[in-house]
This record gives C-alpha cells, structure tokens and sequence, in this order.
C-alpha cells in the first residue's frame, strides 16, 4: 500500500501477532516473503492433496485397476490434469473466466475484511452472516422502493447496506460491551435471528413481488442495480470497486487512522488499552459496527449486483463463513484478505467450470480450502512438508478471538 | 561428587545465552547464581533439565554424564527445581500434588492415600517444613506452597535442588523462614543453587556466589571477602549506586488526599477498608505492606481503573472520586502500574506505539482522525534516548526488550510531561540492579522538580530507601507512619503484620 509519506515510522503491520527472533533481525523483502511462504505452500499442498482425491475417486480408473495397473495410474493422472486444467481455465482463461474470478471474490473480500477487522481488535466474528442478512435486507428495500436516479440511488442503497449491517453486527458488540456477553455467542445467535427474518420477510408484501408466493423478492428497481464494469455480458460489477476501496479504507483505518491505533491496542491488551485512558467497552461496539458494516456490503452485493436481481432467502451464501477462512489466510491483514478473496474467487469460478468440463465435483473446492486453512493453521505441519527451518517461518498464531 | 556443568554454550539466533559457562555444587553447599534479568541464568538451568540442548559443554553428575535433552534424565539423576511459579493444581491437597506424577499405586489403580500422607509428614518433619498434607493448595499462603514445591521435589529423592527466584513472591518474614529450611537442607547434604538477583539474599545464604553477565561466568566469589558494591560492579559491569541519594524533602501542598475509601476486590471484599493519607508535592511517601492487603486495589482506584465503594479522592483540589481514568490521567498523574506486562504495555507493539500509549489522540501525534506517526516516531527516538532505553530501533516490538527497559518505556512515557503526582506501583520489580538505580534516580528528580510521589512496593528496602514518609497498610487501612531516618525495618515489618493494631 501507498504509506511512504516519511521514514522511520513504526511498522505497525508487521506483528500482527506474536512475535519471534527472526523477524527483529530480518528485512522488509525477507518479513513480506514470510508472509506469502506458508499460503502459497499451504496452496501447493492442498492442490496435491485434492489431486490424490480426484485420482482416488476416480471409479473408471479404479475398475481398470485389476488388469492393467499402469494405465490405470496413467488415466489417474490424466484425470487430475484435465481437473485442473479446467480449474485454471475457469479462473483466468478468458475475459468471461476472469469477471466470474473477480466477482465471485468481490463479497468475499468485503465479508474477510470484516472478520479481519474484528480479529484485530481482539474480537471473533462468527457474525458476517447475519450482517449480509442485515445490510442486504436494507440495501435492498431501497432498492425496491425508492425511487432515485442512479447516480443518487446505489450510493444510497449502499450506505443502508452499511447501516444494517452495522446495526446488527454493533448489537453484538454493545452486548458484549454492556454486558460482557461474549460475541461469539451473540453473533452465532444473531446469524439464526437474521436468517429467519429475513425468511419472513421476505414473503410479505414489502418485498414479494405481487401474486408470487415464494421466499422471493421482487426485481430490484434498475436504478439500483449495481453496473458492470467490463460489458453487460460479465457479471463483475462495482462491487470490486467497493471492496478494492474497502481494503485501502480499512487498512488506513487500522495503521493510519487514531481510532484503528485503539482499535489494535485493545485487540492486543485490553487492560493496557483501558489503563491507558481508552473506552474498550466503545471500541468493541464501534469495530462490530465497522464490521458489521463491511458484511453489510457483502451482502448489498449480494442482493443488488447477482442477475437476475430476485433475492431469494439465502443470498449470503456461504459467504458469511469463508469470511472467516479469508480473514486468517489474509493473516487479518486487509491486503492479504485481498488476496485470499482473490484466491477464492478463482478456486469458486473455477471449479464450476471444473464440474462442468472435466465431471469432478465443485465439492472438491470446498475441500480445498478447507485443506489450505487446516495448512494455514498448522504451519508446523507445513514446515516439516516442505523441511523450513523454524526460524525462517511465521508464528503460529493467527487470532487473538477467543477467550476475550 | 558433585552437579557441575562444564563449559556450556549455548547459542540463539541472534544472542549467545551462554558462552563456555562452568557452575559446580557440592553435596552441603549452597552456591548462588547471580546475575541480572537476561544474563543468562534460566538459560543455562534449562539446559540443567534438558530442555535445551546446548551446542558445547557437558552436565555431570557425580561423575556420570547427563543424557541431556531429556527432562527426566535429570529428575532420575537426583536433580530437583523449584520453580518461581509453582507447579501446584490449586484445587488439590497437598499430599495429592507432592504425588502427582509418581502416584504410589495399590492394587489395580487406586492411589494409595494413606502412603502419599506418610510420605509428606516424613519429608515436613524432617526439615522442619511444617506442611499439612490434607491441606488444599487454594488455602495456602505463597509461602506454603513454595515449601510444598520443596516437599515434591524431595519426595523424588533430588540431592541437589535448584531454587529459580525463590524469594520474589516472599514477605520478608517468609524470606527468613526460607533461609532456615534451606540452611536445613544443606545441613542434610543436599546440594542447592541459588538464583537470584538480590545482592542481599546471595551474601546472606550462600557459601559461594557465582555471578553471570552476558552469558559468560564473570566472577565467582566467596561471601565473606566481598560486599555489594562488588557484585553490583560485577553484575552490571560498572560501578552501580546502591543506596538512593537524595536531598531532604521540601514538602508543599497537598496534591493527592485520599479520604476513608473502601474498595472492593475483585471477590467482593473490602481489600481497601477506610484508607486515609495525605501526599504533598516534593515528597515522597512510601506505602509498605504485605502483600495483599489492598496496595493493588488501592492504586487502581486512585487511577480510576476500580471504582470506589466510600471515600474520596481529591487531586490537586479536584475531587476526581468519579473521574475516568483518561480524565485522572490529565489531571497530571503519571502513573507506573504494578505489572507492567499486563496493564503497562501493549507487548506486541513497537517502543514508539507504546510510547504514545495514553498520548496518542491528542496533539501533536493525532491530527484530526490520522496518527501522525512521524511525530510520534521522533518523540519515541527523543525518550529512547533520554531516558536510556536500550533497543536497536524504535519499530521494533517493546516486547523484544529486557525487563528493565522495559520499565524505562513506562517510566519515560509517564514522567515526560508536566507531572503533578507520580504513583509507582512496585517500581523495579523484576528490574535489573542498573535500572533500578536509574529509575531511582528518575523518581527522586521528579520529587525535586515538585511532584509528588507515591511510591507502594513489596520490598521494604526499597521504600526505606526511597520514600521520605512511610505509610504501612495492614488489612486495607493504613495502621502506622514512619520516618524512614529513625525507624528500623524490623520496626516497619511489625507493623506490616499489623502488631500496632490495638
């Protein structure tokens, strides 16, 4: 990111969390190559270990088995190269595959951002889910209901979106605050709340369209509908914008901004931070505020920007969970939670186009990611793999979320 | 016969710990290993236990070489530790833990209580410990437990027993105790080693003092041929001053008055039970106590961090009895808290982060909505060096740094405005000797330029050397005043246990 207005300030990036003797002694190249390392090796082990999946499921290959064992590992093989292939071309293989990528990953990087940013502050918010819910609901209401021009209308709709989300996710943090109910209680609970309200509401007139009968909304105005970027034919939408200026908004929030160096603090130590004159009790209500915000334009995106523009009762997908996977392969950094959307967004768009093209599963892409946060968690699993000496690999710790 | 280690190394990335160290003990000695935090002590008991290995050097133990990297290659040769934060599970009684780990077993799998109860009387009779061992551990005073720690680690057979800090988390009273069981021990030919970094408690028990700098042995010498001065010079590598050197005080206004206050712990008690005093500005007033008996309580609801059930607080004329901390804060307290780790720093953060801890959103290091980290970047560099803070760069984490600069951080960040009252909660606690002369010296300026200054420690030489007035606190009120000029510890220690009470 763009901060080198002067020199010798402090990196208040480079400890997220923990910290070790390797990083007092190493460089900037040497710290961002850290990084980097374990997700790309994380990466490398989970593609070889979906490989063994698609070879083992592979029940042709297996039928082969008993009468010509080398062919049968041959079309094994050939099997797992045509997945990926397939993979990869329905990531970045053409203009389509790469609008798929980039808007698939789009709410994911506004959800990831949103755990990040509570993850920072010490907080572990199950609760993205529920804010899409929230800001989706009321980023669309205003999409059906008022009347503006566009120019005036998505940023309206879109600043409700951040409202409700804001709202439901900053009523986790007040309980927390007031009352010292841990949020991760209260976000779960409020996922469930949201989910069938929204279920509900869904089906009465101020969202159904007239004469339907389904959990289903009416189209959204098209004054509201969030604009492609590239042509009307691929699906990305501004939403990239959105959440593009979202990571460089959280990021100067976090490491620029006065509220984000309490926010940080009291992620680190709340009882420094409270002796240290701040309101902890406030930031934890304002950051599930920002949170919720966050996951509140994830799910505008979601009820504004998907064609056909009908919402149906689950629009937050399961977006609001692999917020959380994004935010610790991001290591909570708004940039690397960038990066991890982008990563999901490709693994998503592509394995469509794996089942489709090659006839494995887009199951296997769950189990993907799955595998890359299991290799995120466990860099000692990692390291010995791949045979890293300690000092040279991060610390192990990604979150300070529990037990607040 | 003899525990030596023989020329160990051991190395770290970016630190040698240990450079070609040598330490023997003999069955009825009691050698102490002195050094500062940092010098390299832990470092080289845990390659004793075997919980690190090190790069050149050997254990022996009577004459047999240690299989090191092994913890229980050293417990099975006769090795035993007390550790500064006991091992004990607090729910258990005592015979339950002295047996953890070597339960005697009846029949199929039945703990055999009635041998576990055996065991521990012998030991407790034996060396005078005076342990009960169907006593609960959550019941125990820290002085207790320590010698229930002594009972385990004799219930393993150790003949040499090593002893990390012991006397740290001790009142002095217990401290004197201590020495007998220890002198008990050494009488019974067990081996002891000392660590410590109390000049002190080295000179006073030990019939030899190695001392450690830097990792390397610098000095081994005899009690009776050296004195403090000495092993401070040795310890720290110049010449330290001990004693606090300070003009009589000019006592002025009163700037902190605290009236009959009642405070409430963390179980509901009234740890603070009607505390009255007075501190005017040029003076420093010293409160002595044991611990526990509201000190902790006290502090945090001077600060705001606690509220307060009765009484007030008035500061330079305000009352501030309901004022948040950051409201207290700017009324001109410069605050040093009691654990520093844990309400003195973010840890994680860099030196220049936490130097704006509790200045950060204000001029000049907040402007508007941004931290002007520039700013706050050249005023750490400026503290760092004028408050002798030893560490390479200021983004590095404050964590990296040892106890004492730690310390220095604090105290930098707190004095370095203008100061009306400073509150010093256990000051130099875990701090090495050099530091401590500093922040002294620190402190006594602040008195000197018309603060002032509250000072609550557990060590009662320190507030005898420091403090112009002494307050003793027993049971949340404080029972008694003295001039530390005419009184005698022995005096101050009565009556922290609450003898003048009628």
């Amino acid at each position: 990111m763009g901060d080198q207005e002067h020199e010798g300030r402090p990196d208040p990036e480079s400890h997220a969390a923990g910290n070790d003797v390797a990083r007092r002694v190493s460089g900037i190249d040497e710290k961002l190559g850290r990084a980097i390392l374990t997700p790309l090796l994380a990466l490398v082990l989970a593609l070889a270990v979906g490989a063994v999946i698609i070879m083992v499921t592979d029940v042709d290959a297996w039928r082969l088995m008993g009468e010509d064992l080398g062919g049968a590992l041959g079309e094994m093989l050939e099997g797992v190269w045509i997945a990926y292939r397939e993979l990869f071309r329905g990531a970045f293989g053409s203009v389509r595959a790469i609008s798929e990528t980039l808007f698939t990953a789009s709410p994911l990087i506004l959800a990831g951002l949103a755990v990040a940013v509570g993850f920072r502050t010490g907080l572990f918010n199950i609760g993205a889910r529920g804010q899409m819910f929230a800001g989706g609901l009321f980023a669309l209401w205003v999409g059906l209901h008022v009347d503006l021009p566009a120019l005036i209308h998505i940023p309206v709709a879109l600043i409700a979106a951040i409202i409700g989300g804001g709202l439901w996710g900053g009523l986790a943090g007040f309980l927390k605050a007031r009352f010292g109910a841990h949020e991760v209680i209260t976000t779960i609970m409020l996922n469930f709340v949201a989910a069938f309200f929204v279920l509900y509401i869904l089906k009465t007139s101020l969202f159904q369209e007239a004469g339907s009968n389904l959990p289903q909304s009416a189209p959204v105005l098209d004054s509201a509908r969030l604009p492609p970027i590239f042509a009307q034919q691929y699906r990305v939408n501004i939403s990239l914008i959105i959440a593009v200026l979202a990571v460089w908004f959280i990021h100067w929030l976090l490491f620029r901004s006065t509220i984000g160096f309490e926010f940080r603090a009291a992620g680190l130590s709340a009882s420094a931070s409270a002796y240290a004159g701040m309101n902890v009790s406030f930031l934890y209500t304002a950051v599930m505020f920002v949170s919720g915000g966050l996951a509140g334009l994830a799910g505008a995106s979601m009820t504004l920007g998907l064609p056909p523009y009908t919402v149906t009762s689950n629009f937050p997908g399961t977006i609001g969970f692999d917020a959380i996977a994004l935010a610790l392969l991001g290591r909570s950094h708004p940039v690397g939670v960038l990066w991890a959307g982008l990563l999901f967004g490709a693994l998503i768009a592509g394995g469509r186009t794996m089942q489709a093209a090659a006839g494995v599963s887009v199951d296997l892409v769950i189990v993907m990611q799955a595998l890359i946060i299991i290799f995120i968690a466990a860099p000692a699993l990692v390291r010995a793999v791949f045979r890293i000496r300690a000092a040279e690999a991060e610390p192990t710790q990604l979150t300070k979320g529990w037990g607040s | 016969m003899a525990l030596e280690l023989r020329g160990i190394t051991k190395r770290f990335p970016t630190v040698v710990a240990n450079d070609n160290v040598s330490l023997s003990v003999a069955p009825g000695e009691i050698v102490a290993l002195l050094g500062e935090n940092g010098a390299g002590k832990t470092t080289l008991m845990n390659v004793l236990f075997g919980l690190y290995s090190p790069d050149e050097g050997q254990v022996v133990i009577d004459g047999d070489h240690l299989e090191l990297s092994n913890p229980s290659a050293s417990i099975a040769a006769g090795v035993g530790m007390v550790h500064q934060h006991f091992m004990l599970v607090p729910v258990f009684t005592v015979a339950e833990n002295v047996i953890l780990g070597l339960e005697p077993v009846k029949g199929l799998s039945l703990i055999d209580r009635t041998k576990a109860r055996r065991l521990v009387t012998d030991i407790s009779d034996r060396y005078r410990l005076a342990v009960d061992p169907d006593a609960l551990i959550e019941d125990l005073p820290v002085g207790v437990q320590q010698r229930v720690e002594i009972v385990k680690v004799l219930a393993r057979d150790a003949r040499y027993i090593v002893f990390d800090e012991p006397t740290a988390v001790l009142t002095p009273q217990e401290v004197e105790e201590f020495f007998e069981i220890v002198r008990g021990l050494k009488d019974d030919g067990k081996g002891v080693i000392f660590i410590s970094h109390k000049l002190n408690e080295a000179l006073e028990i030990a019939d030899r003092i190695v001392v450690l700098r830097d990792g390397k042995a610098v000095g081994e010498v005899n009690p009776a041929d050296t004195s403090k001065e000495q092993l401070a010079e040795l310890m720290v590598g110049r010449p330290v001053l001990l004693t606090v050197e300070k003009s009589d005080a000019e006592p002025g206004d009163v700037v902190l008055s605290v009236e009959n206050l009642v405070v409430l712990d963390d179980r509901a008690h009234r740890t603070v039970n009607g505390a009255s005093f007075e501190v005017r500005s040029g003076e420093i007033v010293g409160i002595a106590g044991v611990q526990g008996n509201g000190q902790t309580e006290l502090v945090e609801s001077i600060v705001g961090m606690r509220p307060s059930l009765a009484g007030r607080v008035v500061i330079a004329g305000h009352d501030v009895t309901e004022h948040s901390p950051r409201q207290i804060h700017e009324s001109g307290i410069a605050h040093v808290p009691e654990d520093r780790q844990e309400s003195g720093l973010v840890l994680d953060f860099t030196v220049a982060e936490n130097m704006v801890l509790d200045s950060y959103y204000d001029e000049p290091y907040s402007r508007g909505l941004r931290m002007d980290w520039a700013t706050a970047t050249e005023a750490a560099q400026r503290l760092v060096d004028e408050y002798d803070v030893k560490t390479t760069r200021v983004d590095v984490p404050v964590s990296t740094l040892s106890g004492g600069n730690q310390q220095k951080v604090i105290v930098a960040r707190e004095f370095d405005r203008d100061v009306k009252l400073v509150i010093g909660s256990q000051p130099t606690r875990g701090v090495d000797v050099g530091s401590i002369e500093y922040i002294h010296a620190r402190i006594v300026e602040q008195r000197d330029m018309g603060a002032a200054v509250l000072v609550i420690s557990s060590e009662l030489d320190e507030v005898m050397a420091l403090a112009d007035r002494i307050l003793v606190i027993y049971q949340g009120r404080i029972v008694g005043e003295f001039d530390p000029k005419s009184v005698s510890s022995t005096e101050v220690g009565l009556a922290m246990l609450g003898s003048g009470e009628g």
